[in-house]
């Protein structure tokens, strides 16, 4: 059986960071004129030798989005389910040496959720939880993936990497896509980030995207947290693991998300901070490497900064997001799991993209695709 | 005039409704190409509500719409979004579109050929999305096809017609319409497309990402029916020989 552990393991971090810090005005020259981009490409268009660059970047970018995704920007809402959580991260509002109230919605609390949410016009939820698996476990998606499917066109999770036959069962169940983040590719620095629980298993992390293509998944969302590494030479593996799902799992969508370290109560200075020029690049180097990728932008990111990136390459937004349990209707003040950096509600939000003169979608998936 | 199973079509340009920056924006291209059969994806619809956005911007006497099945993966999908397409938009008219690929939205001829045959017997009128294979669009016409939607090259590249050789055998053999789709990315890629006899094509990205989408919905309008007007006037032949002398064949003038 294909595995990417297999091939990730063929590399080495120091020889890519390397690579990429090698890289010269002449590699990104190059990339930038070829038609269709390979890896070494998109290492050339992340190294520093590319920010010079980044005015032709972003123009080829805009285009190559407008191309696959027209004048469109997809709307999307998380809906935190849990904060309960057995892991100690340590970049993480919900990790378990943190002290904050533990909740786990009930059917009728998630349904006071939802009442909330559609009335903001939502018909794509992303499912969030910590990692409980003694309570918020498979048999708790499967109620609320049944309990809420009536209300939305499309329902996406991110959750703890689940075996490969749980989501074969949630997948009937109407559950379109499961993003997952790898946080760092860094093994050494991995351990260090998550010292306890069962996220501590670098591996099945990894191995986490392969699981979910062999159960057939419509689509997958991959990331690093950005901060906790070298930013560049984690998006070349995150870019490498994208490659090689694309080829293994042809049939799965894929969708990539660049959150950035921010502050919780308690929380971790990041190692590396990447600067708002250096976002736009990366941004615009997977839009290069990659034109089908489906690319979102997080709510930690300023009004201003979300605002100018809708041209760039930006496919889906979230807005008026509550990063806690019962954010929306049950409990509004309890502790978040990050802090919101862009407040505005979502019809301001859909203003905005309206006034970018794009096309705000809230719609663009069905339950008869499932 | 064309005719695509009972209905009759005065403009041979097709459309979609995809891509664009606004709905009253559509709206205006839609009408400035004077387009009579717009493609809507079923998974932007909201069946549930009969007031949706997108539907009411298509209301006009002289736009048909033509619901796709974008997204499903196989046969056993698309018989399923047929039915709802047919309840939700009270068409039994369906542009048949089955890619498991959701990366180069390649389309499976397997399973286009097996829900055209399925479909069609319950009624369907059916127009499969397919490579511009000639014999795949042989078997989609006995399937019950009522016409077939070959690819100029890949969705939404604006190449143009990277698969001409092989639209032009379908043209030739055809008994059906055959409406090119995907990839036409100027009017002057539409306007070869009728040239060499197509009954029509759809065009979206090259209009909706345009930066004046209605002048460019008219530009198509114009090529369309030049191109079928050339198409119609035979164009004069290219000639692959020479006909000034004739070195091999002259003796035969010569007396013996």
């Amino acid at each position: 059986m294909k595995n990417f552990k297999d091939l990730f393991e063929t590399y080495h971090w120091d020889e890519a960071k390397e690579s990429i810090y090698s890289k010269t005005k002449n590699d990104v020259e190059q990339a930038l004129n070829s038609p269709k981009r390979t890896l070494e490409d998109f290492k050339a268009l992340v190294s520093p030798a590319a920010a010079p660059y980044l005015e032709p970047m972003a123009q080829l970018s805009h285009r190559l989005t407008q191309k696959r995704f027209g004048k469109t920007v997809q709307l999307f809402i998380p809906l935190y389910l849990s904060n309960e959580c057995t892991n100690i991260c340590t970049y993480c509002g919900f990790s378990l040496d943190n002290k904050v109230k533990r909740r786990t919605l009930t059917e009728n609390e998630i349904l006071q959720e939802v009442a909330v949410i559609k009335k903001m016009g939502y018909e794509h939820v992303l499912l969030v939880t910590g990692e409980a698996n003694q309570t918020v476990h498979v048999e708790y998606f499967k109620k609320v993936l049944k309990l809420i499917r009536p209300f939305f066109a499309q329902v996406s999770m991110e959750v703890q990497p689940l075996d490969t036959d749980e989501y074969t069962e949630l997948i009937p169940l109407g559950l379109t896509s499961v993003l997952v983040y790898q946080e760092t590719y860094h093994k050494a620095d991995y351990r260090k980030h998550h010292p306890k629980g069962k996220k501590s298993s670098f591996d099945y992390r990894l191995e986490t995207p392969d699981r979910l293509g062999r159960a057939g998944i419509n689509k997958m969302g991959l990331g690093v947290l950005i901060g906790l590494e070298d930013w560049r030479t984690d998006s070349f593996f995150t870019a490498l693991h994208l490659h090689y799902l694309e080829r293994t799992y042809w049939q799965t969508r894929y969708s990539l998300s660049f959150p950035r370290l921010r502050p919780f109560s308690g929380g971790l200075q990041p190692k590396m901070e990447m600067n708002n020029r250096e976002l736009v690049q990366l941004i615009c180097a997977y839009r290069l490497f990659n034109e089908e990728l489906e690319i979102s932008l997080s709510t930690r990111e300023t009004e201003q900064f979300r605002n100018h990136c809708v041209p760039l390459g930006i496919t889906s937004i979230s807005a008026g997001s509550r990063t806690n349990p019962g954010g929306y209707a049950v409990e509004p003040g309890s502790l978040e799991q990050f802090e919101i950096s862009d407040e505005r509600s979502s019809l301001e939000i859909a203003e905005m993209i309206r006034a970018k003169g794009y096309e705000p979608v809230w719609k663009d998936w069905d339950k008869v695709l499932q | 005039m064309l005719k695509i199973a009972d209905k009759e079509f005065s403009s041979r340009l097709f459309t979609g409704t995809g891509k664009f920056s606004s709905l009253p924006l559509m709206q205006e291209a839609l009408f400035a190409s004077e387009s009579e059969l717009v493609t809507v994806a079923l998974r932007r619809v909201d069946v549930n509500n009969r007031k949706d956005d997108l539907l009411s911007y298509l209301k006009h006497p002289r736009i048909n719409l033509l619901p796709n099945t974008s997204g499903v993966r196989t046969a056993k999908e698309a018989v399923f979004a047929a039915q709802l397409a047919r309840e939700a938009l009270e068409t039994n008219w369906l542009k048949l579109e089955i890619h498991p690929d959701p990366k180069y939205l390649m389309p499976d001829a397997v399973e286009t050929l097996l829900a055209t045959e399925e479909l069609a017997k319950a009624g369907f009128i059916i127009l499969p999305y397919i490579h511009a294979d000639p014999v795949l669009c042989k078997r989609l016409e006995n399937a019950g096809a009522a016409a077939v939607m070959p690819l100029g090259s890949p969705i939404g590249s604006n190449k143009g017609l990277k698969t001409i050789d092989f639209l032009e055998i379908i043209i030739e053999q055809s008994t059906i319409p055959v409406i090119v789709d995907a990839g036409i990315g100027s009017p002057s890629d539409a306007a070869r497309a009728m040239e060499i006899g197509a009954d029509a094509v759809l065009v979206n990205t090259a209009i909706a990402v345009s930066e004046n989408p209605v002048q460019m919905a008219s530009a198509f309008k114009m090529a369309v029916e030049a191109g079928r007007m050339a198409f119609m006037a035979r164009l004069a032949k290219q000639e692959n020989y020479a006909v000034a002398s004739s070195p091999l064949t002259a003796f035969l003038d010569e007396e013996f």
